[in-house]
């Protein structure tokens, strides 16, 4: 299944309150696709240091999934990390500020881009080992069940990920644990189709990814990841029933990378122009967009304005990043050990 | 105080702090059904069960990482591995996610977290088995490294350990397990950063940690035969290092002699009399001197392995040395 072939979204009958959840999702879609496109230019501007890897093109993974986990949820997630923070309801600010290496980031300025952390939000984190925090993740929702929680982890990783060992032991493991209920977490490969330059086809054995959960007993679905509705739907029944069973799932969702894999990545030698344009054909954004205003539950006026509100929020984000304070010196020999140490 | 094994004294601490804190969980290899490759954790999955004492597949990299993710979100894993040489396979884990999470998180998040077993040489255990890798851990800043000599210094220290809320590599040593010695009772707790002075003297100090702090006493004993008396003291933890001890200690002895298992380029020595030079150097009378493992790989044949270790006579040697006495 190649998303870029699915030309039009399936007619479907949309509840009340999903309505709802759409336009308010389709908002930040709006509102994180603006914020990417910023991050990149100041990144040119030189005042983003280190690596940036955008989300764009991939918005409706991590909006179809935040939306559909509680508030007490938590999630794990790579490098590519700005829109869960953002989705999750961190301050714009303070994710622009982290990325500008600002005392006011979301870490003190001392994580970057690939660090992003939310705690009080269920956010544990950007890592930038690919496959590094797989392990966290799997142990992390262990943890929860131990503690008598009906909380769950999501696990979002990439396509290249999954040929690290940081995924075959952890997959085990939850497989293991999940037979004895033990291991509520969802692993969420969003398979844009390249690790870096190297295709799914060239990394990968055997393609079909979500199938390669079956080798460690759990269960798994792909789906199309451009598609914001069908991603919450299958988001709502995998979270249930990783919430009711204590067992793990797992969900390939077929996206697609539209900037470079990361702000140095400027020649692109490894696709075509073609190819990025044609994938751009399926903007979750747009579709999301489309259908809204095909169920009159979105006007021109409120794309309008769901545009204006991102420049603003995007506007004002960089101003604050821009006036914070760096870190003061004595953060340098800070959060190493705590009280004890 | 009790006389308990290095083992039991381990073991013991382990239980006291699983029956008042329901946070610390046991995680490794053959822990449970099998008891554990030395025994340290016998008797344990019958006690706690299988979601507290949980044995786990070949996956040091898989189950010290989900450890470090636990850990995370508030429980207090100690890990077992099976030996500190297949630690290797989880370094990226311990390294980049639990030395560093409360740095990169901005003090989002802590990784209370133990990780135990056996470091050093066993017995004729050859080249992958044989390795003493304190140096390796003690570099990375976010990790304590401790090294017990005695029962009761194994007692003390991971009862510390397990209540640290930073991730601690805690070395043990498979030649000590059967050692007994006094171990006090009830709530004994040993600090990290806080060596003992364990036999006095005034010619020499002889610094040494796990089991050569038991070659240092032997040398100490040989020596005082001959009339010479030194100091040996027992670092407990490397990570912190407790260099106030060691440099009031020199500070009387003027002679100063450290003994590593480990191989000698970029050693714990290395630091530990760099140290020396930076915060004693004026009252040193001679060189510090070093007794360390041969620069090989560990060799199988019990001849060659004795030669690749440091033993008594060495210590002996290297204080002669720094007293001038060749
Ligand atoms: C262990 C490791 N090897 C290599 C890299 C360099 N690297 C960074 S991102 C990346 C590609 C990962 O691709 P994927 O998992 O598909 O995620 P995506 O970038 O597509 O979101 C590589 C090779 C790394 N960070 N970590
Ligand atoms: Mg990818």
């Amino acid at each position: 299944m190649d998303t870029r072939s699915v030309k039009t979204a399936p007619p479907r009958d949309l509840g009340r309150d999903e309505l709802a959840a759409a336009v308010e999702w389709y908002g930040k879609m709006v509102l994180v696709r603006r914020f990417e496109e910023e991050a990149e230019r100041e990144f040119r501007r030189g005042k983003i240091g280190g690596y940036l890897h955008v989300y764009s093109g991939q918005e409706a993974v991590a909006a179809g999934f935040l939306s559909a986990i509680r508030p007490d949820d938590i999630f794990f997630t790579a490098y590519r990390d700005h829109a869960h923070a953002l989705f999750r309801g961190a301050a714009p600010g303070a994710v622009m500020a982290e990325l500008f290496g600002k005392a006011t980031g979301l870490a003190k300025g001392k994580g970057g881009s690939m660090h992003l952390f939310d705690v009080a939000r269920g956010f544990y984190g950007g890592y930038g080992i690919v496959g590094g925090h797989i392990p966290l993740a799997t142990g992390a929702a262990f943890a929860l069940r131990y503690q008598q929680a009906d909380r769950i982890c999501l696990c979002f990783l990439g396509d290249g990920a999954m040929n690290s060992g940081s995924f075959h032991e952890p997959a085990n493991l939850a497989g293991l644990w999940g037979k004895q209920g033990l291991c509520p977490i969802v692993y969420i490969v969003e398979n844009n189709q390249y690790a870096m330059g190297t295709p799914v086809d060239r990394s990968s054995a055997v393609t079909n990814l979500a199938s390669r959960f079956s080798t460690y007993g759990i269960e798994n679905e792909r789906a199309d990841g451009m598609d914001f509705i069908e991603v919450r739907r299958l988001a709502g029944r995998a979270v249930r029933r990783v919430r009711e069973t204590g067992r793990p799932y797992a969900v390939e969702l077929l996206t697609y990378r539209f900037a470079g894999h990361g702000a140095a990545d400027l020649f692109q030698p490894y696709r075509t122009k073609d190819e990025i344009a044609q994938a751009r054909q399926r903007d979750p954004i747009t579709l999301l967009e489309d259908l809204l205003r095909a169920t009159g539950a979105l006007s021109d006026g409120e794309v309008k304005r769901a545009r204006a509100d991102a420049e603003r929020v995007v506007t004002d984000a960089v101003r604050f990043a821009e006036e914070s304070p760096p870190p003061a010196p004595e953060e340098l020999y800070r959060d190493i050990y705590g009280a004890d140490g | 105080m009790a006389e308990l094994t290095y083992r039991d004294a381990l073991r013991s601490a382990l239980i006291e702090e699983m029956d008042h804190d329901r946070r610390v969980i046991l995680i490794g290899e053959d822990i449970g059904v099998y008891q554990g490759t030395f025994r340290v954790t016998a008797d344990l999955l019958q006690r706690y069960g299988p979601t507290r004492v949980i044995d786990t597949p070949i996956s040091e990299l898989g189950f010290v990482g989900a450890a470090i993710g636990m850990a995370m979100l508030g429980l207090r894993p100690v890990v077992e591995v099976m030996t500190w040489n297949f630690s290797l396979l989880a370094m990226d884990q311990i390294v980049n996610n639990a030395a560093k999470l409360r740095y990169f998180s901005g003090g989002q998040v802590n990784v209370p977290l133990v990780i135990r077993g056996p470091n050093g040489a066993g017995v004729q255990l050859s080249a992958q088995h044989s390795q003493s890798l304190e140096a390796t851990y003690a570099h990375f800043p976010g990790l304590y490294v401790v090294a017990p000599a005695t029962p009761a210094e194994a007692k003390g220290l991971l009862r510390t350990a397990i209540r640290s809320q930073d991730p601690v590599i805690f070395l043990e040593n498979a030649a000590l397990y059967g050692l007994k010695g006094e171990v006090p009772d009830s709530d004994f707790a040993l600090p990290f950063g806080k060596a003992a002075v364990v036999r006095n003297g005034r010619d020499a100090t002889v610094i040494a940690y796990s089991r050569m702090v038991h070659a240092a006493v032997a040398a100490a004993e040989q020596l005082a035969g001959e009339g010479t008396e030194a100091e040996v003291i027992s670092l407990r933890s490397l990570r912190p290092l407790d260099m106030a001890t060691v440099v009031e200690s020199v500070a009387r002895t003027h002679r100063a002699v450290v003994v590593q298992e480990q191989w000698k380029p970029f050693g714990a020595a290395a630091e530990i009399a760099m140290r020396i030079y930076e915060e004693a150097f004026d009252q040193l009378d001679s060189p510090v001197e070093r007794v360390t493992g041969a620069d090989v790989p560990m060799p199988y044949a019990r001849t060659l392995e004795a030669r690749a270790v440091p033993h008594e006579a060495d210590i002996v040697a290297a204080v002669k040395k720094t007293l001038g006495k060749q």
